[in-house]
């Protein structure tokens, strides 16, 4: 059944971030140079005038309405229906197809923002409160109401592993299928705004009281934002069967541990090295073979400062092209390797490369500068996804044309 | 053809009991579920003074990784990028979750966030030990031997790593158990053939 | 002093050290103490909290959690 080099198609996509509710809306943003970032509207929080943020421009209520999903379901969930849902219908795949799908989705917050608007009351009175607001609350939950709601059943799975698992949820999807035990997966992640992300990024000190500027010298820290990111796998058979063109390949893949701190990343980006080379030997890939990379780009000083060093070290002059979306959708966690790797496929399929925006000063210590222009004038033959996340958890992702 | 892998070693935790290859190792039933990991730590004379910083689920983990190497795992067989991890659990970090969520009510404790993720004990893990392979987290509702069983043995099939130490960690207030197994590809003098069935005996004795 | 270092120890879970171990200029974090930089935003937490001081300028961490007596310092001269 396995094969080691069976190819992997990026069939479908689907996307929701603060930049736009689908891909469409997604790439105009990216073209206009136009990013998500504002002020918090969503989120009762003391930090409502001091943190921007990026948040989706759907309200719960419009969320449930466009998924049909019934009231008080979590943020997180209704985001990850809202994108695999468009995913699966650009790639034309019924849920009642007669494969064998699978749903693999990534978050880190979970149910968390139901939870959080039960506890004040249920801590006041014991009694009050919902229980349905907490039983949802685990991170496995979330991924079961999005599956139920997309009628997958064959196989439904919940990784979490900080930042990186939206990455980590594609190539465990592209491992189902080459070895021979699914035929088609829904992969990618999912991640709400709450409070105790919001509350915990910023006691790390590690937020941009501004608008992000990831890998500029004069950096202050990242922009927490929210969305859901999918991307269909499919096997050569469906492929075929479909008769219709993909996106791209996913051709490679690795996933390696900094060990170095449980937030903070080497210096010498131990870690991102590992998991860049790795990707790179997977797909047979010299360095030189990479068009554009999407860095991971948080917009902290260590991230940048970590990630640019495992790039000089990997790369050599000329260095490809890179930038980080981030600096338009904020940083979306648990759907971040989602979000970006559907923003990779459709860099391959179209030969486009987005801007870094905000973008003065490139960080001195690196030979080399991320790229402030959108793009069409580059052929784009592969592409490097960057995924990092706390606990040292580092994973890349190749896209390549079909 | 499927290249055999084999369990050399393995360890189970549970309040006031670990059980390293089958056989009861220390036992204290006289404490709090609790306070049991740290007069484990204690006990063992360990010196690795971040292991108090560190919450229930990664102070769990910790200990169940260095009593399941201790004395089975010859570090210098491989290349720090050839040892991976794989766990899985259930409740993901639901315990240091709503213990940090309490303080975001007067002041946000950073050290408590840090451990609101569940892979944080495999970086902690990784940290201690210098291992730089593949890491994976994975939140199931239950124990699942055939999953685990079919995913490690394949991802050593594929030498994304030579080593796995993998299995159940899972923490939530005074209930918590640690399963883990070191799986390598050749037999020691212990070991047992890495199959579900085999993971399963293991998991079940938790008395040693 | 004497004080500010069990509460150090107490907020940074040291519980392989007795106060009276940190030498009022001993460097607290790497060589010294060896703290590392979620010690460093713990810290924060505690001014905060005992002595209901705020550092706003994250700058002025290094110099100000130097080492015991830098800390000390820096609560008498902030405090009304």
């Amino acid at each position: 059944m396995y094969s080691s080099n069976a190819a992997v198609y990026v069939g479908g996509l689907g996307v929701v971030t603060a930049i736009g509710n689908n891909k469409a809306e997604c790439l105009a943003s990216l073209e206009a140079g136009k990013a998500g970032i504002a002020g918090i509207t969503l989120l009762d929080t003391i930090h409502k005038n001091t943190l921007p943020v990026a948040e989706v421009k759907l309200s719960n209520q419009e969320l449930e309405r466009r998924t049909g999903l019934r009231a008080h379901t979590s943020r997180t969930a209704l985001l990850s229906v809202l994108a695999a849902r468009e995913a699966l219908e650009d790639a034309g795949i019924s849920s009642a197809s007669e494969w064998r799908m699978g749903f693999i989705s990534a978050n880190s917050v979970g149910g968390m923002d139901k939870t959080e608007n039960f506890f004040p009351g249920f801590l006041a009175n014991a009694n009050s409160g919902h229980l349905r607001s907490v039983v949802n609350h685990e991170c496995g939950a979330v991924t079961e109401i999005a599956a139920d709601a997309l009628r997958i059943q064959h196989f439904v799975s919940t990784i979490s592993t900080a930042c990186s698992s939206g990455a980590n949820s594609i190539f465990f999807g592209a491992r189902m299928i080459r070895h021979g035990l699914l035929d088609i997966a829904v992969a990618g992640g999912t991640d709400a705004l709450t409070k105790f992300t919001l509350n915990g990024f910023n006691t790390l000190q590690i937020l941009d009281k501004e608008w992000c500027m990831p890998f500029d010298e004069e950096r202050r820290g990242l922009n927490l934002g929210e969305g859901a990111g999918y991307v269909v796998l499919m096997s050569e058979k469906v492929m075929q069967s479909l008769g219709k063109q993909p996106y791209c390949k996913l051709t490679g893949w690795a996933n390696a541990n900094d060990a170095h701190h449980q937030t903070a990343s080497s210096p010498e980006g131990a870690g991102s090295f590992a998991a860049m080379k790795g990707a790179l030997d997977m797909s047979g890939l010299a360095a030189a073979d990479i068009s554009y990379i999407n860095l991971h780009g948080t917009g902290t000083q260590n991230n940048d400062i970590s990630e640019g060093t495992a790039i000089q070290r990997l790369f050599s002059a000329p260095y490809p092209l890179m930038s980080s979306t981030k600096s338009f959708t904020g940083h979306t966690l648990g759907a971040s390797g989602g979000v970006e790797a559907v923003f990779s496929a459709l860099s391959v399929q179209q030969n486009l490369v987005y801007p870094n925006l905000r973008l003065h000063t490139p960080i001195q210590a690196l030979p080399f500068a991320a790229t402030t222009e959108f793009s069409r004038a580059h052929t784009v033959h592969h592409v490097l996804s960057n995924s990092f996340g706390f606990g040292g958890n580092c994973s890349s992702l190749i896209f390549s044309k079909s | 053809m499927t290249e055999p892998c084999y369990i050399t070693a393995s360890c189970q935790i549970t309040p006031g009991k670990v059980v390293k290859d089958g056989a009861l190792l220390m036992e204290n039933e006289n404490i709090a579920p609790i306070s049991y990991l740290q007069w484990l730590y204690e006990q063992k004379g360990y010196n690795y003074p971040k292991f108090y910083k560190m919450d229930g689920l990664s102070r769990l983990g910790w200990l169940a990784a260095e009593c399941l190497l201790e004395g089975s795992f010859d570090k210098n067989r491989y290349a720090p990028e050839q040892v991976g991890l794989i766990c899985c659990n259930r409740n993901s970090s639901l315990d240091t979750d709503t213990r940090y969520y309490d303080t975001v009510k007067t002041i946000p404790s950073p050290a408590l966030f840090v451990y609101t993720l569940p892979n944080i004990v495999l970086g902690e893990i990784c940290i201690r030990h210098q291992f730089r392979g593949e890491n994976d987290f994975f939140i199931f509702e239950r124990f699942e031997p055939v999953f685990l069983q079919a995913y490690v043995q394949q991802l050593m099939q594929e030498n994304v790593f030579e080593a796995c130490i993998c299995g159940w960690l899972e923490f939530l207030g005074e209930a918590y158990q640690a399963c883990l197994y070191l799986v390598e590809k050749p037999a020691s003098k212990n070991s047992v053939p890495f199959t579900t069935a085999t993971i399963q005996t293991i998991y079940e004795n938790t008395h040693g | 002093m004497s004080d500010l270092k069990a509460q150090i120890v107490a907020q940074l879970n040291l519980q392989h050290v007795k106060p009276e171990d940190i030498g009022d200029d001993m460097p607290l974090f790497a060589e010294g103490l060896g703290l590392d930089s979620i010690d460093a935003l713990e810290l924060i937490v505690l001014l905060q909290q005992e002595y209901k001081l705020k550092l706003n300028n994250a700058e002025e961490g290094p110099k100000v959690f130097r080492t015991v007596r830098t800390m000390a310092e820096y609560i008498k001269s902030h405090q009304a």
